[in-house]
């Protein structure tokens, strides 16, 4: 048989999810060269450039580099960890409604942030606050499996996530609770809400590498997230060990995840939106999703974020505000229709 | 293909679900796995695709252990159809059955040619290219079993074991899919497969093997499967007849202190 026995449709949609592909990093290219060119100071960003690139220390050069590079690029990579993280969940637990929140990564990593400043570690140590976001990460995927152990059924792991979040948010309550002052208690709460305000590159590069290193572990999970679609024993008939691929999704969303909240808060929701509304597009195609999602997750925190420089409130909206505002009535909806069709 | 099952047993939480089963299962030949709900048929099966463990026992592949030949490489050899027919997503019916190719594909290599013509080839002898396009989700019952066989299909591997898959499906298609699995073994290949139509076992499968309470009670040719055995493994009488020359046997009726 000859090429002739590929399928008009198969055809007409691989060109198509060539043109998602291309579509959304064009609106993340976009969202990110629009994200540097937004802000309260006047900037002439072309000028900024040339500075920048001419190594000048310039005002320019230095609004640029040392205060809006990092806020985009956070916005970018940061979005593009809690789509991917969204849909390699949802992947795995066969529930449009999860997201890495349902097993208590971020939960935790809020957690981990919030200790680092009642402790006041994060006033000795920058990088403190980080780290301990990294480390609730971890923790709580480590917690995850000494609870479910091995073979044991999706259910079980959401109950877990459950009771992780329930946990970490006790304690981030009682962290706020004892606080020994006004200030650290309101900086707590303004941490909760998510930003990426007053971002460093610095920040950048410690987050970085721990993301990448989970979107690797995510993405490389797509034929076997593909397979459980059927359900684990056909998926395990299919030669794909469930045991390893719980241990792969959990590690790559907590570095994902983890590395997200340490440099910008707890943003919710993201993970929600960007999978279920690229969903249709890939055919439902759990494995296909992973990669348009995490771009979807970008472009929509970049877009977010610009909204958040751009609207005429002041303070500033925190971006964990405006996702929560979209994201929100969204859940509503999903719940809903989910209610209906059962 | 040889599989060589040696005193399989399993038991879960104290309960014996596998009592010592022996079988051996060879190329060619489609072997009908009958008995009472409870009887041990989907363990066994799935034993045999190397999904569940035994407590005691052997089961060996060519003389070889599962965990020597490895997951992925059984993969490929092993075909397993569930019974459950979880589909989660709604799916198009040409991706599911493409999934069949999972094991086959080396990481990040899209689909090859030789996956195209296996998936075109399973579809058909399924009946279900016709609904290539249309999502799972939009198919009867039936319509979804099929395409799940053709997944199943699709693997191209040198056994097939299915579990029930004739359970929802119109008397049509049970016929056509129990023809389709008498061919497929007719290739060389070894078919297992777990019924609980009793005229549709005996007619189509070279072999039965019925399971009561775990354990085997019939290992031989259809011709074996006496009234004794139908009484000791259901509970039930049997009623049967003979058309253009072949033999037929039905569950009849109840069998116990009620009804005599």
């Amino acid at each position: 048989m000859t090429a002739a026995s590929v399928s008009p449709v198969a055809r007409a949609e691989a060109t198509r999810h060539a043109w998602l592909v291309v579509g959304l990093s064009l609106i993340v290219a976009c969202a990110l060269v629009g994200s540097l060119f937004v802000g309260y100071a006047g900037l002439d960003v072309t000028q900024a450039i040339a500075d920048a690139l001419r190594g000048a220390q310039t005002l320019p050069a230095i609004v640029l580099v040392e205060l809006r590079l990092p806020r985009a690029l956070l916005g970018c990579f940061v979005g593009f960890s809690l789509g991917l993280a969204g849909a390699a969940m949802q992947g795995f637990l066969r529930n449009p409604l999860a997201e890495p929140g349902v097993v208590g990564v971020s939960g935790a990593a809020a957690l981990g942030a919030v200790i680092a400043f009642y402790s006041g570690l994060s006033t000795l140590v920058p990088l403190a606050l980080p780290f301990g976001a990294i480390a609730g990460a971890i923790f709580a995927a480590l917690l995850l499996f000494a609870l479910v152990g091995r073979g044991a059924g999706t259910m079980t792991v959401i109950l877990a996530g459950v009771a992780i979040n329930s946990f970490a948010a006790a304690l981030t309550s009682l962290a706020l609770n004892l606080s020994p002052n006004g200030f650290s208690a309101l900086e707590i709460v303004y941490w909760l809400m998510g930003s990426l305000v007053d971002r460093s590159l610095p920040q950048v590069w410690l987050a970085t590498p721990f993301m990448l290193a989970g979107w690797i572990l995510l993405l490389t999970a797509a034929p076997a997230l593909d397979a459980l679609s059927l359900g684990e024993p056909t998926a395990r008939s299919l030669g794909f060990d469930m045991a390893r691929l719980r241990v792969r999704l959990v590690v790559g969303a907590a570095l994902a995840v983890g590395a997200s909240v340490a440099v910008s808060g707890a943003i919710g929701f993201v993970g929600l939106v960007a999978p279920h509304v690229l969903r249709p597009f890939v055919g439902h195609r759990p494995g296909r999703l992973l990669f348009v999602s995490g771009l979807g997750g970008a472009a929509l925190l970049l877009l977010a974020d610009i909204a958040a420089r751009l609207l005429p409130i002041r303070p500033e909206l925190k971006l964990g505000v405006i996702t929560a505002m979209v994201g929100a009535p969204f859940l509503f909806h999903l719940v809903y229709r989910l209610r209906r069709e059962a | 293909m040889r599989i060589d099952i040696e005193a399989a047993s399993v038991r879960i939480e104290g309960a014996t679900i596998l009592h010592r089963v022996d079988l051996l299962l060879k190329p060619g030949e489609i072997v009908g796995l009958i008995g009472p709900n409870g009887a041990g048929k989907s363990t066994l099966l799935k034993a045999i695709a190397g999904l569940s463990s035994l407590s005691d026992g052997a089961i060996r592949y060519d003389g070889v252990r599962a965990q020597e030949i490895g997951a992925a490489r059984l993969a490929r050899r092993l075909a397993y159809l569930a019974q459950d027919g979880e589909i989660s997503w709604p799916l198009r019916v040409e991706h599911l059955v493409g999934l069949g190719r999972l094991p086959h594909r080396t990481p990040f290599a899209g689909e090859s040619e030789e996956d195209r013509v296996a998936v075109e080839r399973a579809m058909k002898l399924a009946e279900v290219a016709q609904f290539r396009a249309r999502t799972v989700q939009s198919l009867s019952g039936g319509e979804r079993m099929r395409v799940l066989l053709a997944r199943a299909l699709a693997v191209e591997a040198e056994v097939l074991l299915a579990d029930e898959p004739v359970a929802a499906v119109d008397p049509l298609h049970q016929l056509r899919v129990m023809d389709l699995l008498r061919r497929v073994a007719a290739e060389g290949k070894c078919v297992v497969v777990v019924l609980h139509d009793l005229a549709l076992a005996a007619r189509f499968c070279n072999r039965l093997v019925v399971l009561a309470g775990g354990c085997k009670l019939l290992d031989g040719s259809p011709d074996e499967l006496t009234d004794t055995i139908i009484a000791r493994a259901y509970g039930v009488s049997t009623l049967r007849g003979e058309h253009l020359g072949q033999a037929f046997v039905l569950p009849w009726a109840p069998l116990g202190p009620h009804n005599g």
